[in-house]
């Protein structure tokens, strides 16, 4: 049965994006681990887990497009799953820097000495253990999601009330992490990581483990998405997002099948926060900044909203050009993501994976199919 | 009149928006297997009226009962569909990005709950089923089409077709051949017609023709509440319905 789920999502532009994936998979440790230093192939460590960082953005705007793109719900604060998927992940490597921190205490993590805990909170217990770690990077963004979800879509907050509410829950949580009486390090967040599962965190091994390892999770993800979506439990996700109280007048329990997208969703997010963390090395607060789950709204865009595929690329692409503009003109960045979100919502309402579309449509002699562009109206029924 | 036995029991139903009667003190009686006109001039309610049973709009006050017994004024609207009442809108509501296909596949009685449908693997019936349905509502060339592309007629008789698909014992349908030619009318009749006997059906309809071509009992509204009801030859010599209604 998990078979069949799987092969049904396996179109051609599956079958794109996975070898890509592969090639991925192999290239770049190869060209890391292998290739000498000093041949045009090699790829240094910094650009691993540059990359690294890259897919995990891609795997967050791959969660978000399945609520936005197939639900219509525009999440404004999907960056609080992939935080706490990242907070789950930076509570073991903590607990794996042992007495090796600068007070050495075997149990506390430095920032708890330092605010003179005499003991570990509950909520930290069990993060010594990976397994334990992992089970949380799934489950506290899913139950959270849950919750919030229940609430919101049992309520029928829809539109523009709900992007407003899911902000609000990632800047709650934003101040929530800022204190340092939350046991979370407060704003300098947790850091300082030695090894993951044993193995030293800085390796050029271990960092190529990572990246394999973020690479082979988006494309499971991706399997994941796109089978659902090609199930009938996608087509009514499609069909809800475009008419929801039709869809309740077939006798489907719409907020039941928005809270299962919804909630898959935020397990994917928190999978790729606790893949970024151990990369990049940190996880504080400021991911939970709204800003940041702006940010990811706008790849879903600029790749194609309702695809998958664009929102890893847009993901990509995006990232790409915000590490060339904060090296090179810093101040200009935000300027010019704005208007790129503009540019894309005039110019691109389907994203660069709807240009080809969008191209073909514009070519003399051709007549656009009036659906080739069906945008998802926000209607809320007749 | 006793509930018992029938239907579809409507009695003394109001509803007010803003301290405006949409309905007021509206009843009405079902049989099982009847098919029904309802006609009326512009915001007489009848639109409201199919609201309050799909429980859409809850009414303010007034009884509203489902085969005898079953209280739609507490359900919400995905289980007073699963008790079997079926919906047509005024305006055309197709799941566009979908195929015709698609659009009876998602209507077609089945499960409905999410990890049903995550595994749904369509069974040899429920094809047979929507050939059927293709068949009956002329749409059997255009099953691959996606729904957004079809015309307003096509689309009218889709949305008719994800009805029947729904197998629902009481069907109720709004304005139906608003905006289609007389061929489409017509055709949309026979339809109806073909479908009533095995299910019950409430027809909203403006058009006198279309009526008279369904050739069944009728219904007149007006502001909220019945005003005659009958045959259409009756009605149409009722001195009140001629003042309030057909005599504009
Ligand atoms: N949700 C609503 N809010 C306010 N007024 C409404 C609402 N729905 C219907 N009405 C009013 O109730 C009256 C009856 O409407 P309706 O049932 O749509 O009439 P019909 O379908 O017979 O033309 C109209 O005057 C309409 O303006
Ligand atoms: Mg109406």
């Amino acid at each position: 049965m998990l078979l069949r789920f799987f092969l049904m999502g396996l179109d051609r532009k599956a079958g794109i994006v996975l070898t890509i994936l592969a090639i991925l998979a192999v290239a770049v440790p190869v060209m890391t681990l292998w290739v000498p230093a000093d041949s045009p192939f090699h790829l240094s460590v910094f650009t691993v887990s540059l990359l690294g960082k890259y897919l995990c953005f891609a795997l967050l705007a791959l969660a978000l497009d399945l609520v936005w793109g197939y639900c219509g719900i525009l999440s404004l604060g999907h960056a609080a799953f992939f935080a706490i998927g990242g907070y789950a992940m930076g509570m073991y490597l903590m607990r794996q820097i042992g007495p090796r921190g600068v007070y050495g205490n075997p149990v506390l993590p430095d920032f708890m000495v330092f605010l003179n805990w005499k003991e570990l909170p509950w909520y930290w217990w069990g993060f010594d253990q990976f397994w334990f770690a992992a089970v949380m990077v799934l489950v506290v963004p899913g139950a959270l999601a849950f919750a919030f979800g229940w609430f919101a879509f049992r309520s029928r907050v829809t539109g523009v009330y709900l992007s407003i509410i899911t902000q609000a829950l990632t800047f709650a949580l934003l101040l929530a992490f800022f204190r340092n009486d939350m046991g979370f390090g407060g704003n300098n967040g947790l850091t300082d990581f030695k090894d993951i599962l044993g193995y030293d965190i800085q390796a050029d091994t271990t960092r190529v483990a990572l990246f394999v390892a973020t690479v082979a999770a988006l494309a499971l993800s991706y399997m994941i998405a796109s089978g659902v979506i090609a199930s009938k439990l996608g087509k009514v996700l499609v069909a809800l997002r475009d008419a929801e109280s039709r869809v309740r007048f077939m006798g489907y329990d719409t907020e039941s099948y928005k809270l299962f997208a919804w909630t898959l969703s935020a397990c994917m997010a928190g999978v790729a926060g606790a893949l970024y963390v151990p990369q990049v090395g940190i996880i504080n607060p400021s991911e939970f900044a709204p800003a940041s789950s702006i940010e990811a709204v706008i790849w879903v865009a600029v790749g194609g909203r309702g695809t998958l595929a664009g929102a890893i690329l847009g993901a990509v692409l995006v990232n790409m050009g915000k590490s060339y503009f904060t090296g090179a003109l810093p101040e200009l960045w935000l300027f010019a993501l704005g208007g790129l979100f503009v540019a894309v919502t005039l110019f691109l309402p389907k994203g660069l994976l709807g240009l080809g579309a969008q191209l073909k449509a514009k070519l003399p002699g051709r007549k656009a199919s009036p659906l080739s562009n069906a945008q998802p109206a926000d209607q809320k029924g007749a | 009149m006793s509930a018992e036995s029938t239907l579809l029991y409507l009695d003394g139903v109001s509803v007010s928006f803003d301290g405006f009667k949409a309905l007021n003190s509206l009843s009405l009686v079902m049989m099982p297997g009847e098919m029904r006109a309802i006609i009326g001039p512009n915001g007489a309610g009848k639109t409201t009226m199919m609201d309050v049973i799909t429980g859409k709009t809850r009414p303010d006050t007034g009884t509203i009962l489902f085969e005898g017994d079953t209280d739609l004024t507490r359900l919400r609207e995905a289980a007073i569909a699963n008790l079997g009442i079926g919906r047509k809108f005024q305006r055309p509501t197709v799941f566009e990005p979908h195929t015709v296909w698609d659009n009876l596949e998602l209507a077609l009685k089945a499960p409905r709950r999410p990890l049903k449908t995550l595994t749904y693997a369509i069974s040899r019936d429920d094809r047979s089923r929507i050939e059927e349905i293709l068949d009956i509502t002329r749409l059997s060339a255009l099953r691959s089409r996606q729904a957004g592309s079809l015309s307003h007629g096509q689309k009218q008789w889709l949305e008719i077709g994800m009805l029947l698909a729904q197998d629902p014992k009481l069907l109720l349908v709004d304005e139906p051949v608003a905006g289609m030619t007389d061929a489409e009318t017509e055709q949309t009749a026979e339809l109806l017609c073909s479908i009533a006997g095995k299910h019950s059906v409430i027809v909203v309809e403006h058009d006198m023709s279309f009526v008279r071509a369904l050739g069944v009992k009728v219904t007149v509204l007006a502001e909220g509440s019945v005003l005659a009801e009958g045959s259409l030859d009756a009605v149409s010599a009722n001195q009140q319905v001629i003042d309030t209604y057909l005599g504009r």
